[in-house]
Formats: C-alpha cells, sequence, structure tokens
C-alpha cells in the first residue's frame, strides 16, 4: 500500500517536472518562463521527493529535509534573477499588458552606494 | 520498471532545459535554463538513489538543494550593477 | 547505460558551448552546467563522495569566483 501511494505521487511530481521544462522551453518572454519553471518545477521536486521517502520510510526525514531547503530556497533565487533581468534591461514580450514594476520608482532606480564599484558592466554611464 | 520510465520523462525534461539554455537571446534565459536543470536533476538524484537503494546517495542531493542558489544569487547580484 | 551515454553528449555541447560564447557570463552559466553533468557521472559510478565535492566546489564556489573576476575585468570578450 505504501509502495502504491509512494510511485502514484512519484509520477505526479515527475509529470510536474516534464511540464515545467516543457514551459521553459516553450514560453516566449524570460518572466513567462521563469514563471513557469519555477512553479512547477518547485512543486514537481517537492512531489517526487516527498513520494521517496514515503516509498522507503526509514529515509523519510532525509527526504522531508532536502524538500524543504529545496522549497526555501527556489523562489528566493527565482526572485532575484527576475528582479536583477527587470534592472538590467530585458524588455517584456509585446502580447504582455500589465507592468507594474515600471509605476514605482524604486525598482528601476540605481542604487547610488554601489554605483561606484560596477566598473565594466554594459551600459554604465 | 517503473522508474526507468521516470528516467527517460526526467532525461527529456532536461534537453528540453538544455536546448533553452543553449538558444536562449539574453543571458538572463540561459540562467532559467540551467537553473531548472540544476533542480530537475535535485529530484533525478534522489530518484537515483532509490534505483541503487542505497541511502548515502541522499547526500549528494542535500548539497544540491543547499548551495544551487548560490550561484544563482551572484549572478543576479552582477546584472543589477553591483556585487 | 544509456543514460550515460545521453549525459556525455550533453556535457560535450556544454563544454564546446561555454568554449564558443562571446559574453562571458553565458560562459560561466555553461562552466556551472558542466560541473553539474560532471556531479551525475560520478553519481552513476558509485563515487558519492567525490560527487559530493564537485557539487559544493561546482554549484557554489566557482560560479561566485568567477563572478567576482569578471567584475573586476570586462564582460565581452574583444576580437583582436
Amino acid at each position: 500500500m505504501n509502495q502504491i501511494i509512494g510511485y502514484l505521487i512519484t509520477g505526479v511530481g515527475v509529470a510536474f517536472l516534464f511540464l515545467g521544462a516543457l514551459g521553459v522551453f516553450r514560453l516566449p518572454d524570460v518572466y513567462n518562463r521563469l514563471q513557469a519553471g519555477t512553479k512547477c518545477t518547485t512543486l514537481g521536486a517537492f512531489l517526487s521527493i516527498i513520494g521517496v521517502g514515503i516509498i522507503e520510510p526509514a529515509w523519510f526525514f532525509k527526504c522531508l529535509v532536502i524538500a524543504v531547503f529545496i522549497l526555501f530556497t527556489n523562489p528566493i533565487s527565482a526572485h532575484a534573477l527576475a528582479r536583477a533581468s527587470y534592472k538590467s534591461g530585458v524588455k517584456l514580450w509585446d502580447k504582455s499588458v500589465v507592468d507594474k514594476c515600471k509605476e514605482f520608482e524604486e525598482c528601476t532606480k540605481v542604487d547610488p552606494v554601489r554605483e561606484p564599484f560596477s566598473n565594466g558592466v554594459e551600459g554604465k554611464k | 520498471m517503473i522508474l526507468i520510465i521516470f528516467f527517460g520523462i526526467i532525461t527529456v525534461a532536461v534537453v528540453l532545459a538544455l536546448i533553452r539554455a543553449l538558444k536562449g537571446p539574453t543571458s538572463p534565459d540561459r540562467v532559467v535554463g540551467v537553473d531548472i536543470m540544476v533542480t530537475i536533476t535535485t529530484a533525478f538524484m534522489v530518484l537515483l538513489a532509490l534505483f541503487f537503494k542505497r541511502r548515502i546517495y541522499l547526500d549528494v542531493s542535500l548539497i544540491y538543494a543547499v548551495l544551487s542558489f548560490i550561484g544563482v544569487i551572484a549572478i543576479a547580484r552582477y546584472l543589477d550593477r553591483g556585487l | 547505460m544509456i543514460f550515460q551515454l545521453i549525459l556525455i553528449f550533453i556535457m560535450i555541447i556544454l563544454a564546446v558551448a561555454a568554449v564558443i560564447f562571446k559574453d562571458l557570463i553565458n560562459a560561466v552559466v555553461a562552466c556551472a552546467a558542466v560541473s553539474l553533468i560532471t556531479s551525475i557521472l560520478f553519481y552513476f559510478l558509485q563515487a558519492p563522495d567525490v560527487a559530493m565535492a564537485e557539487a559544493a566546489i561546482g554549484a557554489g564556489l566557482t560560479t561566485a569566483i568567477f563572478i567576482i573576476a569578471i567584475r573586476k575585468t570586462e564582460r565581452h570578450e574583444k576580437e583582436k
């Protein structure tokens, strides 16, 4: 019974991993790719690892630690990457309609403290 | 037997992310592709530990889960001017 | 066995791409991916300790040091 439930959960997780990779391959923009890839892949990795922990009950605690670390660190990197790619001037897709980040000044503003240290960056004045 | 099918699906997913990482127009596209590859590979390593029936193999996956965001954070801090 | 062959082909493609790219950030990203595939190959060869060392060095340390070095110099490679 444990085996069947575990393999079912792992199969759902692997399907989500495949859908995340397919979204990264097909979608037209950096931000669309980022949201598809990060959400699907985080859920898929979480379900896969928890499923392995259910199949082998002696491994459950270790698998839980790995899954919780993935659940913490993956959105942090995605958020930092999206913000950096907006600040470095990557354009949105032509058909995307909402740009909330343009309404706020601080999102496109250059940090004056860090400005003198950045040498060799493209587009520096 | 069912694990072999899972490995095949995951390999196809890695190849799709690899194609995006190779032909992405801008630099954040490639970073996104490699980041997705790292996360898929973490799940792949856990399934391989189930396939080989050895518990010590989970540690590699643990290290990837803990440390894989440092490289992305470094590249992101570089891309918005400064480090 | 077939998975190892596929992974070796992926690794060769990424290594060639790391040499070809003119933007050095992309080359660093390709180096990180090569390190990832190397770690999986060590994993398949039943050497988890070497795979652990490769993961810890390749995932965090090499990328950060390369980025710091690029920040001190230039981002784009020039044709002479």
